[in-house]
């Protein structure tokens, strides 16, 4: 009994409560690169192992428009857009030759484009990481923390481009579109709905949201061009244990998990807290293979 | 003049060898042309036909789950890496180093972590089986990489190459040579051995459950029995290039634990034609022979995998066969 109560207050409520701030940011922007890929994976049945890759493209589309233009929203929509039509053209390029084949060969063509892109932002842009300074220097105070209001805003947009993301599929035409095509691609394409286009849009839209959450990203971490398998391996567990395909589901197990792992890293060194999440799969495999927030397909 | 009175006139168009005597003569050139490479080659090439044999030999072992359970796994760097490990902790702690030890030591380290990733991975299916196998063999990773008062962290670890023994009959230490031909004595009974797995009654269980799984589990088969022990036999022969790997360079690095050594080893497969057992090295041996020479053109600065890769991409595109695709069929007869 002792020992709980110690352990019990031994426990940092002030440090758990900047942690859960931490774990809510960063689950927010990891919740716009899951939706990205659950998305794609819900419409087209294609694993995209380039997502991280496009994060973080997108990242140094940010940085460098940013450069040029001297202005951070500015950069952000001009990446968001440029990944946008580049992963358009990637979707011709690699995966429109793949419709109708076995899923798993999507999964391959795109590790192999994954691939490409890390190194050729490796050969590009060099080893070193790229810093990009915050938008917003205000700063409040957490306890005997300065917390940067920039990172309330960051899980605030995500947020909100989600929430435009959820309208845009609810109430657009090629939204409705996007649904049709979820739910019986053939029936949409003898509808008269163009499904290859349904498809490619798709796949822009979700690179668009990967290179948006990159750019949200970048001034707090960092840009390399080894970020983004590092996020993609995060948002394949949280795609899996949100249930594949179930923007709802990812976005809330984006949020656990990565609270989860803020929790953990009071106690842990940061690179051990990742297994907690991979805890997290581990038990989501063993008692709910389809996902905990899994619809019957 | 028609073909059927030529036929006729060569009395050697009658001696038709039978598929099985035109397969072990093809073999036994290979063999022979592979026993005699390092004599010939200089001793740089004759180090990359080795290293070239242990990856063929990890792409195969993955190719038993591709090619013919129809599971892609990303995370056979895990058994590589464990069998790696699994060497270097027997020749570090056993003195003097024995490599029967390190081969035990190897395969029992690739066994647990097959036996785990098999356990839970097997629950799924397709798209969700190859990532749960990534982000397993990431898990082996993390481990492996901060765990540095085990296993040395980044830095690896480091340790003498063993003699080659046979109890109370040889002991010899290894040369780049007969380095070569123990590599491939064992790549070659490994390839026998698989083989004869994938003509067995179990072998064919799980080509059918490639073709249709629901099916094969109605006829009454233990489809999830099947796949676990496929798993563990693949973790197995994936553990064993591991700890050759280990035996030939002497180190064993978190590196090869990382999943890209698992996307190769798919390359590898996709490359040479996924079941078929002989592609998957063949692919191998591509794709090193590719990246060895783009670096001597273009330097060791040169970002080997963007052309790779593209070559990668249309390949799955334009040639899902494979290069050895074309003799599939007659491989597997």
């Amino acid at each position: 009994m002792g020992a709980i109560v110690e352990f019990l207050h031994s426990i940092p409520i002030d440090l758990l409560i900047i942690q859960t701030v931490n774990g809510i940011v960063t689950g927010m922007i990891l919740a716009l690169v899951a939706s990205g890929l659950t998305l794609i994976f819900g419409i087209m049945d294609v694993v995209n192992f380039a997502h991280g890759e496009l994060f973080m493209l997108g990242a140094y589309m940010g940085v460098i428009a940013f450069a040029v233009t001297g202005n951070f929203w500015l950069a952000l929509v001009l990446a968001a857009l440029i990944i946008g039509l580049f992963g358009a053209a990637l979707q011709i390029v690699t995966l429109r030759p793949l419709i109708g084949r076995d899923p798993l060969n999507t999964i391959l063509a795109t590790f192999g484009v994954s691939l490409v892109l890390q190194n050729y932002a490796l050969w590009q842009f060099g080893p070193v990481a790229r810093k990009m300074s915050e938008p917003i220097g205000a700063e409040f105070t957490l306890f005997y923390l300065q917390y940067p209001w920039y990172r309330i805003v960051i899980a605030v947009l995500s947020g909100a481009i989600i929430g435009a993301l959820w309208l845009f599929l609810k109430f657009s035409k090629f939204g409705v579109w996007i649904r049709a095509t979820t739910q019986d691609r053939v029936m949409a394409q003898a509808m008269g709905i163009p499904v290859p286009l349904v498809y490619t849009g798709v796949f822009a839209l979700g690179a668009a949201m990967a290179a948006a959450s990159g750019v949200l990203f970048a001034p707090f971490g960092g840009v390399d061009s080894s970020m983004g398998l590092q996020w993609v391996l995060e948002a394949f567990i949280v795609v899996v244990v949100g249930g594949m395909g179930n923007l709802a589901g990812s976005i809330v197990a984006a949020i656990f998990i990565s609270l989860l792992e803020a929790y953990a890293a009071v106690w842990l060194n940061p690179s051990q807290a990742v297994i907690v999440s991979f805890v997290v799969l581990i038990l989501t495999l063993l008692f709910r293979p389809t996902g905990l927030f899994a619809t019957p397909k | 003049m028609t073909t059927a009175p030529l036929d006729k006139a060569m009395p050697l168009g009658k001696v038709r060898l039978s598929h099985t005597a035109t397969f072990w003569i093809v073999f036994g050139i290979v063999m022979a042309a592979l026993i005699v490479a390092p004599l010939v080659l200089p001793p740089f090439w004759r180090g990359f036909l080795t290293e070239i044999l242990i990856w063929g030999l990890l792409a195969m072992s993955s190719d038993l789950l591709i090619g013919y359970t129809g599971m892609v796994s990303f995370g056979h760097s895990a058994f590589f890496g464990l069998g790696m490990y699994g060497a270097a902790a027997a020749l570090i702690v056993v003195s003097p180093p024995n490599l029967w030890l390190a081969v035990l030591f190897g395969l029992f380290g690739a066994a647990a972590a097959a036996a785990f990733v098999a356990y839970f991975s097997t629950r799924l299916r397709d798209i969700y089986f190859a990532i749960t196998t990534l982000i397993f063999s990431q898990i082996f990773y993390v481990i492996i990489f901060t765990w540095t008062s085990v296993t040395g962290g980044e830095n690896g670890l480091i340790f003498d190459q063993p003699h080659f023994t046979i109890p109370f009959l040889v002991n010899v230490p290894f040369n780049s040579t007969t380095m070569h031909w123990f590599v491939l004595a064992v790549v070659t009974a490994s390839y026998l051995i698989l083989r004869r797995i994938t003509r067995s009654p179990f072998g064919m269980v799980l080509q059918s459950i490639r073709e249709n799984e629901a099916r094969t589990r109605a006829i009454g088969y233990p489809v999830e029995r099947y796949k676990i022990v496929s798993v563990m036999l693949s973790g197995l022969f994936a553990g064993l290039a591991g700890v050759l790997y280990a035996v030939q360079k002497e180190f064993a690095a978190p590196d090869f634990v990382y999943f890209l050594t698992s996307g190769e080893a798919v390359i590898y497969n996709v490359m040479g034609g996924i079941g078929t057992l002989v592609g998957p090295i063949v692919g191998a041996g591509f794709f090193q022979l590719l990246r060895q020479l783009l670096s001597q053109w273009f330097g060791d600065q040169f970002p080997y995998l963007i052309p790779l890769g593209i070559i990668f991409v249309a390949i799955i595109i334009f040639l899902p066969q494979g290069l050895l695709g074309f003799a599939r069929r007659w491989l597997n007869r």
